[in-house]
């Protein structure tokens, strides 16, 4: 699958993502499937970690809930979540795939590993517990 | 009775339970589904004893996290 996010939307998440350094920063991304099989997103929630750390992220329930009624309110589909690590690379880890419980979500990880070089990526994860497959999806930036 | 699910309208059984809608919405993995009524959440050691009303609003919301 192939998926477009807008060069503000990235900019918005890689300057939270900076901001909440030395802890994981995440969110939510919303937007539309088109017919022509493209993801497109078309807005980027931040939204607060509430385990404040550099080695987990768990978005708060209520900041959830408020975005999945915006979504709503503007006739956005969920499309899946992004989230940072900081001192680690743009793919996801065993925890990230253990928690991947949507396999229509696309997971967006933003690597700020190396300083002024920020790697976005974003997978597919499928199956089931302990054996999941990842899928990496073609982003662009647009 | 009527409530609303995920901004649905429905129309569900009188006395319906949030263990019963969860099986009647047929929720994926339901182990890790945060649910709330009118944006209260709702314990999961509560579904089977929380009675929805009329009128009530339903979400059911994925946990979401990870780590490095």
């Amino acid at each position: 699958m192939k998926i477009t996010i807008r060069e503000a939307d990235f900019r918005l998440i890689l300057d939270h993502a900076l901001a909440e350094r030395p802890d994981e920063a995440c969110g939510l991304i919303a937007g539309t499937d088109r017919e022509d099989g493209v993801r497109e997103i078309k807005k980027v929630y931040l939204l607060t970690n509430t385990d404040h750390t550099n080695e987990h992220f768990s978005i708060d329930p209520k900041e959830q809930l408020a975005a999945i009624k915006d979504m709503r309110a503007n006739g956005l589909s969920p499309l899946g979540n992004w989230h940072s690590h900081p001192e680690s690379p743009s793919r996801p880890s065993e925890e990230d795939k253990r928690l991947a419980n949507d396999s229509r979500a696309s997971y967006l990880i933003l690597s700020l590993q190396e300083e002024g070089d920020p790697v976005l990526n974003a997978f597919h994860v499928e199956g089931e517990q302990g054996s999941r497959e990842v899928r990496k999806e073609e982003l662009e930036i647009v | 009775m009527k409530i609303t699910v995920a901004g649905e309208k429905k129309e569900v059984a009188d006395g319906l339970t949030v263990s019963a809608l969860i099986e009647l919405e047929n929720v994926e993995t339901p182990q890790y589904v945060t649910v709330s009524v009118n944006e209260e959440f709702v314990d999961s050691e509560g579904f089977e004893s929380t009675v929805l009303r009329e009128g009530d609003e339903v979400e059911f919301l994925y946990f979401m996290g990870g780590g490095r």
